[in-house]
């Protein structure tokens, strides 16, 4: 296995040189994400989709159990918008070369999601009623729990590329890994929002 | 010169013929061989079930099987042709093929590729352990909710169906990443949009169909599972859950479903059939653009298969206008074909056969789907044998035959050696009679009022000899099948020699030798045309002239070129990866971790889930290679 010795090589017999590996933001690792991110958004539209076609076919009030509130809801929206802003602000840190904000910001980043994910517990324990009270219920731990999940995996994924950026393994025109986590990261907040505007804002 | 390039390619790209390059290898063409033997393995075992069911049904009365065995049987049928069979199948052409169509050394996602065949095998493999504990799914092929809740079905029955296919889903969804990160990026320089063939456009859509209509079904298998072991209530009406939610759920992904498992099937054949009409399909534009009307119109029909439920009359007239629209770009492609053959000089081997009898069974399968999407009519006909007809006209017609074609047009090209003419026409004509004789009649046996599911029927109802009928087509079109397997086991070892182009094809994987060296192509091709070895009797298309001797080498480690979406201008070398084990203990952990929710054991299903984050991290972590190449960039 020959190492690459330079950015540029010359191709046999192409007149032109191609970059090897190119530009990443249209790399088939970024087209790879942007479809992850399209059948994941997919996953949580038909989650929805079920919300309100179990509204729509209900006999009662609905939610039973009365409208959800924003006491810790809104402040945790805020915080997980929050840190969409400070994985913004890291991602385009490293385009510009700037290593040690990369850091910064990916770290601020993880303890913003950690708190997100704190407060829902808290919100979670001050429910009276549980994923196997009624369908609501189900509906409720289901569609919010998935959405937890996929916080704690973009948490791992942050994690991940936070040890790399600490190792030194991104610079100006090598960053993939942390433009597909900001991606990922970004997505589960837009899901979120459709979460909340769904489960909190739609029966008011 | 040549020789040192070859061998230097060989080195890069070869897997090593030992354990580890067994469990490791990352080439396309391995992965593609793995998916068709393993999906036609499935097929095999599907089949066996079907001759079970119609010894039963053979004559009235019949106790060979017990309702329970009955039941069972049809659902793992279902399951069995529907999800193992009738899409890895067309992965494995396309995973084989691709590169080799669009001029490139292997797939966007290698490891990825990897993956989707390992989890398509360990999942199926999940599904049929439901054998060893005689528990296998016995709710029919599409589970419907009540039936399929804990209080009806209580066994594991169920739990194989919904975990089993919300773990065969990551397969199919991670492939159908890769195909569309290769349409995209990978087609040699010069194979811009007008130029990709179409089998490329139908796996292209079916592809995208997938990663927006799978979240559907594994949503509701989720939702199913929760509902059966954690005591949720999404389709418990009395607790405020709703049986309709799955349909709804069901269906969303089941229509597209049928689109997913022919498209890829018609661009086999629309790719093939004019090799066999010795000239160009005709209305190339015309089927590339209907392939992909299909694929959108394909979400907009699947309440036609609740027509029965009592939906609100609005909606049924605007699913069964959308389901006779479809029909439309359905009938472009038949017509494009009929008209390749009309205008062609036709060469009858045996993949032609198969092609044309793909044809006829189109038409007949369509036109029957046509009746259905009248909803009066559809009444009188849901949940009967005519169903069933329809169904297998279009799943085996537009599935099966294209795959037979398939086999038959592209196994040289993969083994090196032909398969025997003279078998293979005996086998396209017992599979073609052995077909019509055993499903045509269960139109007549639906119209005469037979209901499908039935384990048995009394006699006195006219329906013993149309299913007797049936039954004996069902096993002449297994002895077809048998026919197709003695002539391929035969043909590998025997066959005549192929050479790089037995057919006289104008695509790019013909420019390769029989089978294709490891790195596909020493000099990446450069594309000019739709039909690069056909230059030099077509009229030019304006763009100069392909070339397979001039172009990049790129010798230095496994790589191959990226190109432009569009145009394919070339755009970057890309590194590929090595063979890697990550994706086989990747998979193996999801396989413990579906396991432990089976039996419901936290440590089982936590420990399948460490490791499969652990594989994760191991697989993306950066290569020596990457690192080594980022301390040289430093300044």
């Amino acid at each position: 296995m020959t190492a690459v010795p330079a950015q540029e090589r010359d191709l046999h017999p192409s007149p032109a040189p191609l970059p090897v590996g190119g530009r990443e933001s249209r790399s088939p690792g970024r087209w790879g994400m942007i479809w992850v991110v399209a059948t994941e958004a997919s996953f949580f539209a038909y989650l929805l989709f079920s919300y309100f076609y179990l509204a729509s076919m209900a006999r009662g009030a609905w939610p039973p159990d009365g409208v959800p509130e924003l006491k810790l809801s809104l402040p945790n929206t805020v915080i997980l918008l929050l840190s969409s802003g400070t994985m913004w602000w890291a991602e385009s840190s490293i385009r510009k070369g700037r290593a040690a904000a990369l850091r910064i910001g990916l770290v601020v980043t993880f303890v913003l999601g950690c708190v997100f994910l704190t407060i829902q517990g808290i919100e979670y324990s001050h429910k009276h009623f549980t994923p196997q009270t009624d369908a609501y219920g189900s509906l409720f731990y289901t569609i919010t729990g998935f959405h937890g999940a996929h916080v704690a995996v973009g948490l791992l994924m942050i994690a991940v590329v936070a040890v790399r950026a600490f190792l030194g393994h991104f610079d100006r025109g090598r960053h993939l890994a942390v433009s597909n986590v900001a991606l990922y990261w970004h997505f589960v907040d837009a899901v979120w929002l459709a979460v909340f505007t769904t489960l909190y804002l739609t029966p008011r | 010169m040549a020789t040192t390039l070859t061998a230097r390619l060989d080195r890069e790209w070869e897997t090593p013929h030992n354990l580890f390059g067994v469990l490791a290898t990352v080439d396309h063409k391995t992965i593609g061989k793995r998916y068709l033997v393993t999906a036609f393995v499935f097929l095999i075992l599907g089949g066996l079930e079907a001759a079970a069911m119609r010894a039963q049904l053979s004559g009235a009365d019949k106790r060979l099987l017990s309702p329970e065995a009955y039941n069972q049987l049809f659902s793992i049928h279902g399951v069995t042709m529907i999800f193992l069979y009738a899409s890895p199948i067309l992965s494995g052409f396309a995973n084989y093929i691709w590169p080799l169509l669009i001029g490139s050394r292997d797939m966007a996602f290698p490891r990825l590729n990897a993956l989707s065949f390992w989890i398509f095998l360990l999942s199926g493999l999940f599904i049929y352990s439901s054998v060893l504990v005689g528990q296998v799914p016995d709710r029919g092929w599409f589970a419907y909710a009540p039936l399929t809740e804990s209080q009806y079905a209580p066994g594991l029955n169920m739990d194989f169906y919904a975990l089993g296919l919300t773990f065969l889903g990551l397969s199919t969804t991670v492939g159908a990443i890769n195909f569309i990160v290769t349409f995209f990026k990978l087609r040699a320089p010069g194979m811009s949009l007008n130029r990709v063939p179409i089998m490329m456009w139908g796996t292209l859509t079916a592809s995208v169909s997938i990663v927006f209509a799978m979240p559907s079904l594994t949503v509701a298998c989720i939702l199913l599972w929760f509902d059966r072991r954690l005591g949720m209530h999404f389709f418990e009406a009395s607790a405020g859950g709703h049986p309709m939610l799955w349909q709804h759920l069901f269906w969303i992904f089941g229509h597209p479903w049928v689109y997913i498992v022919v498209l890829p099937a018609m661009g086999i054949v629309s790719d093939a059939l004019p090799v066999f009409c010795r000239r160009p399909l005709v209305g190339y534009t015309f089927v590339a653009l209907a392939t992909i009307a299909t694929g959108i119109l394909g979400f907009g029909v699947w309440v036609h298969h609740m027509f029965a439920t009592g939906l609100p009359s609005v909606a049924m007239t605007f699913f069964g206008a959308a389901s006779m629209v479809i029909t439309i770009p359905s009938a472009v492609a038949v017509l494009a074909w009929i008209a390749t053959i009309w205008y062609g000089r036709i060469v009858a081997k045996t993949a032609f056969l198969f092609m044309a009898g793909f044809v006829v069974l189109f038409v007949i399968g369509g036109v029957s789907g046509v009746m259905t999407a009248a909803v009066p009519y559809d009444w009188q006909l849901t949940d009967s044998y005519f169903i069933v007809a329809h169904l297998h006209y279009v799943l085996v017609g537009i599935n099966v035959f294209a795959v037979m074609a398939g086999f038959y047009y592209w196994m040289p090209k993969m083994t090196g050696r032909l398969l025997n003419e003279r078998l293979g026409k005996w086998n396209f004509w017992v599979m073609f009679l052995g077909f019509n004789l055993g499903f045509f009649p269960m139109h007549i046996a639906g119209l005469l009022g037979m209901p499908r599911r039935i384990y048995t029927y009394p006699s006195g109802l006219g329906w013993s000899t149309v299913n007797l009928i049936s039954s004996i087509g069902a096993y002449v079109f297994a002895v077809g099948v048998l026919l197709f397997i003695i002539n391929a086991l035969w043909s590998i070892r025997r066959g005549a020699i192929a050479g790089p182009n037995p057919w006289d094809a104008g695509t790019l994987e013909w420019s390769t030798p029989s089978p294709p060296p490891a790195y596909n192509f020493a000099v990446i091709p450069t594309v000019r045309s739709r039909h690069p070895l056909w230059e030099d009797r077509l009229p030019p298309e304006g763009g100069g002239r392909s070339s397979f001797s001039d172009g990049l080498t790129i010798p230095e480690g496994r790589e191959t070129v990226e190109t432009s979406a569009l145009d394919a201008e070339p755009r970057a070398v890309l590194q590929m990866p090595e063979d890697s084990l990550w994706p086989l203990i990747l998979a193996s952990g999801l396989t413990a971790l579906f396991y432990g929710l089976l039996i419901v054991g936290p440590v089982l299903a936590g420990i399948g889930l460490a490791v499969t984050v652990v594989a994760i991290i191991g697989w993306l972590w950066p290569s020596e290679r990457e690192l080594l190449q980022l301390e040289e960039a430093r300044p």
